[in-house]
């Protein structure tokens, strides 16, 4: 089996299962956000005999989309989902100021750890594979589901093994690895299905750099992306929770549907063009076309995290971001953006011209703090350019590591990181 | 779900995402009807003035791609649309269709053969979509005997209250 199917089979209390097969699986963690949730606990308030969530210890509340509260309407939803967590005594609430991003916080806090199985009302909980964990994003019905049974319906994916070999080389990192993987599969090249990734490339990258390859796993349309835990996540998940789990293997004939190998060697920055995460181009052809830019991006559950910031910090260290252009940054969480002040980061970045914004999913979604008016365009270290994510229709957004977005930030267009380097820009 | 849906065909094109679905910014509106006049918004802004109660979307494939966000099947329920017919579905926005209710069928014929404009009626018991316009009948895809006892239940909810009950008794 692969390490999918193994976790899945013991959630549902079976020897093993098989692709296709529909399971009922127990829920280490159920996952919300104020939008999932306000939609999941008017479901479950409809529920005949739900009064109670399955277990107060098992449920996370984030509040991060569009807080702190941009409008009465947004506030009105980050209080329904507040007053349910104190109704529910919910252990893992956070409000704005002790979170953050869902799914920067979760690992964070040690909620999340190999071998588990966790439901989230949000698309990017696929994020967790990251530490060995299944994970996968709902609707807010299942949501409300998941609340009152611990227990989801799944069917069992098929499996694609992804295999990277090399060393990546300077100024390209895991964001560009997996731009290259969605523009290789396309959006829908995985739906339905686990995507796992092998290689010695991958072995090399940080926890940060996996969180963000398990992150877009769903930009493929797969249910969920998965790494191996290996001493890196449990020494990672260890400082953190002093909770069991279990470190799981695929098996040495685990059946896969497919088999795709990247040779990393090669490879440049990548960026994602308008409008789809797999309109995927090198570097070379997009800085060849002198793409101007009205606004950089910088956070987000891809890339909002002290090593992405750093990687900023470093680019722009006692320079001045292009008159011609804003660069927004917005740390992950409550504790990247103190370690990031800690450290200096945030002093280095708001002297070169950004402004740093609280942590959170607004400018990401198009829901404040950063959208985009008519005929603008950004390159953005987030996940989607879909029309009109960030703002306005005819907005255009630009997908790229922020190592891109921040050479990018001192030329005002879309720049390669490593001609930068070399010019000594 | 109605015995029969009936209604003019708007067709659009391969991977029409959630964010056209429903804008981000309407993502803290929780209201049906009110998320019903934005449906569609970010691909085509003329979508809820020129369609009519009953009115089916005909899609390509990978119809509902990207976010979890339940409210794109309840803005297009809510706008009055009895139905989308598409070659594929996203995974999350496919399970979040079924437990609303908005009824979605899968068939590559159909959409090949319907045009936008067409006449179109769709037979969820069995499956059967007639354009009338051109005098064509197609046959979607059966869902998986799971899916279909969630359906002929009632939903995910109905599901959940049996469940509950079966832990009671």
């Amino acid at each position: 089996m692969t390490l999918t199917e193994k976790i899945l089979a013991r959630h549902a209390g079976l020897d093993r299962v098989e692709p296709g097969q529909i399971i009922n699986a127990k829920v280490d963690l159920v996952l919300a956000n104020e939008l999932s949730a306000a939609v999941a606990i008017g479901v479950m308030r409809g529920i005949k005999g739900a009064q109670r969530v399955f277990d107060p210890s098992r449920i996370a509340l984030v509040e991060d989309h569009f807080v702190p509260a941009k409008d009465a309407q947004s506030a009105k939803l980050a209080k329904l989902m507040k007053d349910f967590a104190i109704e529910q005594k919910i252990e893992h609430f956070f409000d704005v100021g002790r979170g953050g991003i869902e799914h920067v916080v979760l690992p964070e806090e040690g909620l999340v750890a190999p071998g588990e199985l966790i439901v989230g009302g949000d698309s990017h909980t696929c994020t967790y594979g990251a530490f060995g964990a299944f994970a996968t994003g709902m609707g807010s019905t299942d949501i409300a589901a998941a609340f009152v049974l611990g227990e989801v319906w799944l069917k069992v994916p098929g499996s694609i093994k992804l295999v990277y070999n090399g060393k990546l080389g300077r100024m390209v990192y895991a964001k560009d690895l997996m731009l290259r993987t969605v523009g290789e599969l396309g959006i829908d090249g995985a739906t339905y299905r686990a995507i796992e990734y092998h290689g010695s490339t991958v072995d090399e990258l940080s926890i940060t750099g996996r969180i963000t390859m398990a992150n877009m796993a769903i930009e493929a349309g797969a249910k969920n992306g998965i790494f191996h835990a290996d001493a890196k996540t449990i020494a990672y998940v260890k400082e953190r929770t002093s909770r069991e789990f279990v470190v799981e293997r695929s098996d040495a004939d685990a059946v896969y549907e497919r088999v795709v190998t990247i040779d990393v060697d090669e490879l440049e920055p990548q960026v994602a063009c308008p409008h789809t995460p797999d309109n995927v181009h090198p570097i070379s052809e997009v800085a060849a076309d002198n793409v101007n830019v009205d606004q950089v991006f910088i956070g987000s559950c891809t890339n909002g995290y002290i090593e992405d910031l750093r990687i900023v910090a470093k680019i722009l260290e006692g320079k001045k971001i292009a008159s011609s252009l804003r660069v927004i940054v917005n740390p992950g969480s409550q504790k990247v953006w103190m370690q990031a002040a800690q450290e200096g980061v945030l002093t280095t970045l708001a002297a070169a011209g950004c402004v740093v914004n609280t942590p959170g999913c607004g400018a990401c979604f198009g829901g404040h703090m950063g959208t985009l008016g008519d005929g603008e365009r950004a390159v953005s270290t987030t996940n989607r350019n879909y029309v009109g994510r960030m703002g306005s229709p005819k907005a255009e957004v630009f997908l790229a590591s922020p190592a891109t977005c921040a050479a990018s930030a001192l030329t005002g267009k879309i720049s390669d990181p490593r001609v930068l380097e070399l010019a000594g820009v | 779900m109605e015995d029969s849906m009936r209604g003019k065909a708007h067709k659009y094109g391969k991977n029409v995402d959630t964010d056209v679905i429903i804008p981000g910014k309407y993502c803290n509106i929780i209201d049906p009807v009110e998320l019903g006049k934005h449906a569609l918004e970010g691909l085509d802004a003329e979508y809820t003035s020129k369609m009519k109660a009953g009115d089916i979307i005909v899609a390509d494939t990978n119809f509902g791609c990207g976010s979890s966000r339940e409210v794109a099947p309840i803005a297009i329920k809510g706008s009055g649309t009895s139905a989308v017919i598409a070659k594929s579905f996203a995974r999350i926005f496919y399970r979040n269709a079924l437990n609303i209710g908005l009824p979605i069928f899968e068939s590559e014929a159909a959409v090949n053969g319907i045009a936008s404009g067409d006449d179109i009626e769709v037979q969820p018991a069995t499956g059967a979509i007639v354009n009338h316009t051109k005098g064509e009948t197609y046959q979607a895809a059966q869902f998986p005997p799971f899916m279909q006892s969630l359906i002929d239940a009632g939903g995910l909810v109905p599901y959940v209250e049996k469940r509950l009950a079966e832990a009671k008794a």
